[in-house]
């Protein structure tokens, strides 16, 4: 436990900051939320026969999960792409339903008897609206503002994914990196801002002044919008991306060091949900640059058939990659392959070596991986189909970074994970080899953008001088470092940067 | 007839001409009803709940508009009226009086001049006058909410507030029925002698027969949407027309 604080008190500046952000984008949520739920709520209890179609509808984006939501935004100009802008809207869209939802019923639930008699007073509509109705369904109204603000704190964990900040950093690059401690340092803060958010709205809703309340609301709001767009200067900077998982981040922690190190600022996006949000987002130019991987690029970005020649693939990504205006820098020097992982004593008890070994235990084997290899061009179903193997058992959905943990533990049998992952090694694992040659080649290797390279040449440089620098066994150990050892991958990369210049 | 009614025009205060009403299908609430209220009288319109009384109130001050007949209302179509301007000239009281709740009863009684822009001043004094007028004491009672008033208390709110622009024509619906009995034999006599002592013109609208004789002038018996008798509550008890009336006088009276 007192470690546990150790590990926050040290990150307390960081931390300060991922709260300031997650308020922030929770309360300009909110906000702009009830400057649409509450006129149109308003307009709905007008127009009887929209309502229900109308209130339907917004039922349906609620149920519009999270991430999903975020992918279909990212394309979108101008709010799309990552960052805080498509997360706000994101929470919108969410926090949309429940004050629109209750400014309705709060105003159908007013007394007809009093709004006939503000009627037969002489009041006017807006009138009647303003003194008589709004005032007596401001409870109910207040309610969805509360509900729709702890709905927006919680749902900015998710944030992070498409690398807009907040409290959810914390909790994706401690679910990347196995890091318990990171998790928690992202989730407690998270769910105590929201039973506070909770707690103080509850308080300004009962309190006798509720127009007082809404203004001290609009204005926190207000303020907190002014936090996030102070955080954007226009200091030119390269902006640095990773996926979500140990390796990416390392790698990304990596190449923004070595940037720095030219005198370069850079900006980190890390922990962003995959290669299509990395891909779309230097499209969009909210990065300038990231570390993909050969084989994925080729058949997940480009869709091209498997290739397994090395050179082929890189010609035929340099041309593709040119064409929308990125560049393929050198490749780092090792591969990240699939790797089909087991327990050893699976491995001595059925005598596995090889994947196609797998058609022994294909009837009890549960297998885990994560969602992407479920889905891509190269993955699961392809290998299956390759290997001819058929699984009784429907393979397990799970993030990257709790397929070892799951493994160990005997809730799968098989986890497909990759041949760099520190885990490995460490667990005492065994990697099945792809006898069958089924996976291309997946060489790391930083994608950026041709307009960052010839804004600042020190872009190109920094990248150049990694070309060739980092092999297999020095991936592993880093990931070993990290998901093996919980140490920070910043620390990590920065010593790994200092033997690098060091050395030369 | 022509000439008859528009003789009789000229002193009518309110006068609905062959009214119809539908809400939806079936048999109209309003079926050609025909109704004049003379200034300074107090009508009484009396029925049985459905029997289209409410809606003929509602007429007047236009939360209701016919689909049939002509509303006169103080000398003018009820149509050619700004809604507004109408409705201020008639005040409005319903059971319990009909009080916001989130407003004090200062707020309630002062709403409407206040929404006619006097200014802040003569809005307190006219509302201190009028708490004064209904019987309540307004320092005590001026910043008290409608929660902390009684069923009768909050009945005279509903009067001073419905007084507070001074109209010419006061229309209540079922103003007393929730009011105990004393109570509200008490009340009907004060506000008929308020009524009166301001020389106001009001419509009641009620089913209980001992009110409208109590407070009416004269009383319209309401049934199926059509006057079934209209007459001084004294010939009505002594000679009710025979048929539905003289059923409905029985089975109002005690016995």
């Amino acid at each position: 436990m007192s470690a546990f604080l150790a590990f926050v008190f040290e990150r307390r500046a960081e931390l300060g900051r991922l709260v300031v952000e997650h308020l922030a984008m929770s309360a300009l949520a909110t906000l702009v939320a009830a400057l649409i739920g509450l006129p149109l709520g308003i307009w709905l209890t007008r127009n009887a026969r929209l309502a229900g179609p109308m209130l339907a509808f917004a039922n349906v984006l609620q149920t519009i999960p999270s991430l999903a939501l975020f992918g279909l935004l990212i394309p979108l100009p101008f709010v799309g792409g990552i960052g805080p802008r498509p997360a706000i809207l994101a929470l919108i869209v969410y926090a949309v339903l429940p004050i629109l939802r209750n400014t309705y019923d709060g105003l159908q639930g007013v007394d007809p008897a009093l709004r006939e008699a503000a009627e037969a007073l002489g009041l006017r509509p807006l009138e009647q609206l303003r003194l008589i109705e709004l005032p007596l369904a401001m409870p109910v109204i207040l309610g969805g503002v509360r509900l729709a603000a702890v709905l927006s704190v919680g749902t900015a964990t998710i944030a992070a994914a498409v690398g807009a900040g907040g409290l959810g950093t914390y909790v994706l690059r401690g679910i990347a990196t196995v890091d318990t401690r990171l998790v928690l340092a992202g989730a407690i803060p998270a769910a105590l801002l929201a039973v506070l958010v909770d707690l103080s709205l509850g308080r300004l809703a009962r309190s006798a002044r509720p127009m007082r309340a809404i203004l001290i609301l609009v204005l926190f709001a207000a303020l907190c919008g002014a936090a996030l767009v102070e955080r954007r200067s226009d200091v030119p900077r390269m902006v640095v991306g990773s996926k979500n998982f140990t390796e990416s981040v390392l790698l990304g922690e990596i190449v923004a060091d070595t940037i720095e190190s030219r005198g370069l600022r850079v900006e980190r996006r890390f922990n962003l949900g995959g290669a299509w949000l990395c891909h779309r987002a230097l499209l969009s130019g909210d990065l300038d640059v990231y570390v993909e991987y050969t084989g994925t690029a080729l058949m997940d970005i480009f869709k091209h058939p498997k290739e397994t020649e090395r050179a082929a693939v890189l010609d035929t990504l340099r041309t593709d990659y040119r064409k929308l205006g990125l560049s393929v820098s050198s490749p780092l020097g090792y591969e990240n392959s699939f790797a089909f992982v087991i327990r050893k004593d699976d491995a001595s008890r059925f005598d596995l070596a090889r994947i196609s070994d797998l058609a022994k235990v294909q009837d009890r084997f549960r297998l885990g991986m994560f969602g992407e290899f479920l889905e891509r061009a190269d993955g699961f179903p392809g290998l299956a189909r390759a290997y001819e193997l058929k699984f009784a058992k429907t393979p397990a959905e799970m993030d990257l970074g709790l397929l070892y943990q799951a493994l160990e533990s005997g809730s799968i049998d098989l986890a497909v994970g990759s041949t760099t992952d520190g885990l490995i090694a460490a667990k005492g694992f065994v990697v099945l080899e792809d006898d069958r040659h089924y996976f291309p080649p997946y060489d790391a290797v930083p994608i950026a953008r041709l307009e960052a390279l010839s804004r600042d040449p020190r872009l190109g440089e920094a990248l150049d001088s990694l070309a060739g620098r980092i092999d297999a066994a020095t991936m592993r150990r880093l990931n070993y470092e990290v998901d093996g050892r919980k140490r920070d991958p910043k620390d990590v990369a920065n010593e790994f940067v200092a033997t690098l210049t060091s050395g030369k | 007839m022509r000439s008859a009614r528009k003789i009789k025009d000229m002193a009518a205060l309110v006068d609905l001409q062959e009214v119809t009403k539908r809400f939806g299908p079936g048999a109209p609430v309003l079926d050609r009803l025909s109704l004049a209220v003379e200034e300074g009288s107090i009508l009484a319109l009396l029925g049985a709940s459905g029997s289209g009384k409410t809606t003929a109130l509602r007429l007047v001050n236009r939360l209701a508009r016919p689909d049939q007949g002509r509303v006169m209302v103080l000398g003018k179509p009820a149509e050619a009226w700004d809604v507004v301007d109408l409705r201020r000239r008639i005040g409005y009281v319903i059971q319990e009086g009909g009080l916001f709740p989130h407003f004090s009863v200062s707020r309630n009684v002062g709403l409407v001049p206040e929404r006619m822009r006097w200014s802040e001043t003569k809005v307190r004094e006219r509302v201190r006058d009028l708490l004064t007028l209904v019987g309540l004491d307004p320092v005590e009672f001026a910043g008290r909410f409608p929660r902390e008033l009684s069923g009768g208390q909050r009945q005279r709110v509903g009067l001073a507030r419905a007084l507070a622009a001074d109209p010419p024509l006061l229309l209540f619906d079922e103003p007393f029925g929730a009011l105990d009995p004393i109570t509200r034999r008490r009340l009907q006599d004060e506000f008929r002698d308020l009524v009166k002592r301001l020389g106001k013109t009001a419509i009641v609208v009620t089913h209980d027969l001992a009110e409208a004789c109590r407070v009416a002038d004269e009383i319209v018996l309401v049934h199926e949407g059509r006057v079934a008798q209209r007459a001084t509550p004294k010939s009505l008890l002594g000679a009710p027309a025979p048929g539905y009336v003289a059923s409905f006088i029985a089975a109002s009276l005690p016995e």
